[in-house]
């Protein structure tokens, strides 16, 4: 006999791939306690009030209920009342009910309440961090019973990892598609040459000099859809900082933040960068970056070429004195 | 006392206006009024309407005329945007406006202070009216210049060329209009380099004389990079806090007015669905007029730092040219003593390039640094 199954859940988290799975195992678990349960799916945007009420009342044939409530975060004020409401008659046995909510203060009410009444609370925390992305995939080879390479997982959130949905379709694909060992090969042969990037590793690479990697970054970014003008907003931005820090002098991260309006790790990175800059340089990248924005923004042509241009002034002016 | 009092400077323009109120012969049913800022486009054209409604040809005295000059006359339609653009809805609007008779006098007049902000959609919405309009309604368009106008709204109409009026006649009309004693009258005509308006505030409003001062002398300030940035962010702090500042009691003021309107209850701590979105795009406009208000507080600036390096290079070439900045005169001095003739040249040039960067609508603060390092001294 398995241990009994809480009358309530609560699947709380914004991010969407993990809700969605621990609603699944949830949905699961307790189809799999009680074969005949009747799952009854409920959606916040589409709710009507007394709905719960209607579905959590006992049936005239008896058997359990499941009731599945999506987007509690987005719920009304009658679906939170009523979900408050429902809970006294899912402790007391008869139906079982599962609450998604992404977070966020609307619907507060519901979740507390569920909190107290011991529903068994799943997170779903949303994942920002390369580090985050590539636990999780490392998770999902393991769960498919498949070895990966380190290598094959940072390829893999390299190629993939901007959306986590992508991400695990992408490991399910190379767990059901390939045998054996996952290695960076066999990573690449399925999304190679592909590169998540963004304005900000594109300006990143140019502020190190780094003109290959600068150029094929912001290829990149192009082809995966970023806009050049954001592009150019960045390396403005950071070029900006770059001069702010060199001409503020010494003094503690901390207070220097403080002092130019910039978070104490901008100021750590920008003290770094600045080794291979002069002040004059940056002052011609700068003038340089200003005609590219004027470029993209409808005064030239060819907004790309604008902007790789304004990369090649960048790295050829890093280190040049 | 007629009603071309205020009209300063302009007499060829005043003898064309005059003219077509007399003779009907020489009267036509769309003009464009063009002329650089501040030479009055707007008020010749109120001086206009006010002179064919008047019973004498704009006495200057009488209902007609003082409620044509204030824009307050049943049939003189004044049209100014706040935002960056007068939308094709609005233009719409006008022309219905424009198929109606006059309602007391003799001429329906729909005037466009701005009409270098039609969109060319907006633009093309007035074309028909604009070529053939109602037997009573005369259209008067303002522009800085023709080309800033589309070319169809050029040929439907008769031009009227406004010049620059000097900066004696400005003065005048300010020692005149407004009371202001000679020696502010004349620094203010020639600091605000004949534009009337900003004249009158210069000469006015204390806080405009000094942060006026203040941008001219970034002119001798700027040395290193980081010198340069600085005042680059300096220059869009103050023009971004002076909207805000400007727009603060209006915008809450009309956000009370509107929720009066709707009938929604000011305390709620949210609205009903059809009010939020109204509120929406009350915000939304507000914003579009604290943008453009921003900018055209950088564009003066930008002007005003010009006129220092024009100066100079005037000093320079020694060509007794009356210097526009006459008070500053050490100031001026210094700057054409440490920057070549062909540098200062190049920094007027780095100025007309910003601004018509941020005309382009590149950041305003990107522009303004790259401006600013080539401003730097040495």
């Amino acid at each position: 006999m398995a241990p009994a199954l809480p009358s309530a859940y609560l699947i709380s988290g914004p991010e969407s791939v993990l809700a969605e799975r621990a609603l699944a195992h949830t949905v699961h678990e307790i189809t799999v306690a009680e074969p005949d349960a009747e799952v009854v799916r409920m959606y916040a945007a589409a709710y009507a009030p007394g709905d719960l009420g209607v579905h959590a009342s006992p049936s005239l044939f008896g058997g359990q209920k499941v009731l599945v409530v999506h987007d509690a975060d987005e719920g009304s004020d009658e679906l939170i009342r009523d979900l408050v409401e429902v809970l006294p008659a899912a402790t007391a046995g008869d139906v079982r009910l599962v609450v998604l909510h992404k977070g966020g203060p609307r619907g507060k009410r519901a979740t507390d309440a569920l909190r107290a009444a011991g529903a068994r609370v799943i997170d779903a925390p949303a994942m920002k961090s390369d580090k985050d992305k590539a636990d999780f995939a490392a998770h999902e080879f393991r769960a498919g019973g498949r070895k990966a390479t380190s290598g094959a997982v940072q390829a893999l959130v390299e190629a993939v990892g901007r959306d986590v949905r992508e991400l695990a379709a992408a490991c399910q694909q190379l767990i059901a598609d390939t045998t054996g060992v996952i290695d960076e090969s066999v990573v690449l042969t399925y999304h190679g040459g592909k590169v998540e990037a963004t304005g900000f590793r594109v300006a990143d690479a140019a502020m190190t000099g780094d003109t290959g990697e600068a150029l094929r970054l912001l290829r990149h970014a192009i082809a995966v859809g970023v806009d050049p003008v954001p592009i150019v907003a960045v390396l403005a931005g950071q070029l900006r900082q770059l001069v702010k820090v060199g001409s503020a002098g010494r003094g503690r991260s901390a207070e220097l933040a403080r002092e130019l309006g910039m978070a104490p790790w901008q100021v750590d990175k920008a003290r770094r960068l600045l080794s291979g800059w002069s002040a004059e340089a940056l002052g011609r990248c700068i003038s340089a970056v200003a005609a590219a924005d004027a470029e993209v923004k409808g005064g030239g042509r060819d907004p790309v070429y604008a902007v790789e241009r304004a990369i090649l002034t960048i790295t050829t002016e890093h280190g040049a004195s | 006392m007629t009603v071309w009092a205020d009209v300063v400077g302009q007499p060829v323009a005043v003898a064309t206006l005059t003219q077509a109120v007399t003779n009907p012969a020489t009267m036509t049913h769309a003009w464009l009024f063009t002329g650089p800022p501040g030479s009055g486009r707007s008020v010749a054209a109120r001086a206009f309407a006010a002179a064919l409604m008047c019973p004498d040809g704009g006495c200057g005295s009488c209902r007609e005329c003082r409620t044509a000059l204030d824009g307050s006359h049943a049939d003189v339609d004044v049209v100014a945007t706040e935002g960056l653009s007068i939308k094709v809805e609005e233009a719409r609007d006008l022309v219905t406006l424009a198929a109606h008779r006059p309602s007391v006098g003799a001429w329906r007049v729909i005037l466009v202070e701005d009409a270098d902000r039609l969109t060319e959609r907006a633009a093309d919405a007035l074309l028909k009216a604009l070529e053939e309009p109602a037997p009573r309604t005369v259209w008067m368009l303002c522009a800085p210049s023709v080309e800033d106008v589309i070319i169809t709204i050029r040929s439907r109409c008769r031009q009227v060329r406004l010049r620059t009026p000097s900066a004696q006649a400005v003065a005048e009309l300010l020692q005149r209009r407004d009371g202001i004693e000679a020696p502010m009258a004349i620094y203010a005509a020639r600091a605000a380099q004949s534009h009337v308006g900003l004249a009158r505030r210069l000469a006015r409003d204390e806080h405009a004389r000094i942060r006026r001062h203040d941008t001219i002398t970034l002119a001798s300030r700027i040395r290193t990079v980081g010198d340069a940035l600085g005042a680059a962010s300096d220059l869009s702090t103050i023009a971004t806090e002076e909207a805000a500042a400007a727009a603060a009691e209006r915008d809450a003021a009309e956000r009370t007015r509107l929720m009066e309107l709707l009938g929604a209850d000011p305390t709620a701590r949210t609205q009903p669905p059809q009010i939020r979105s109204q509120l929406a795009s009350l915000d939304k406009e507000q914003k579009d007029r604290a943008k453009r208000h921003s900018r055209d507080v950088i564009d003066r600036s930008l002007t005003d730092l010009m006129s220092v390096y024009r100066d100079a290079l005037a000093l320079r070439l020694a060509g007794g040219v009356p210097l526009i900045n006459e008070d500053s005169r050490p100031l001026v001095a210094s700057v054409a003593d440490a920057l070549s003739s062909e540098r200062l040249l190049r920094a007027m040039d780095a100025i007309g390039t910003a601004r018509e960067r941020i005309g382009a609508n590149v950041q305003p603060l990107l522009a303004l640094e790259a401006m600013m390092l080539e401003l730097r001294l040495g």
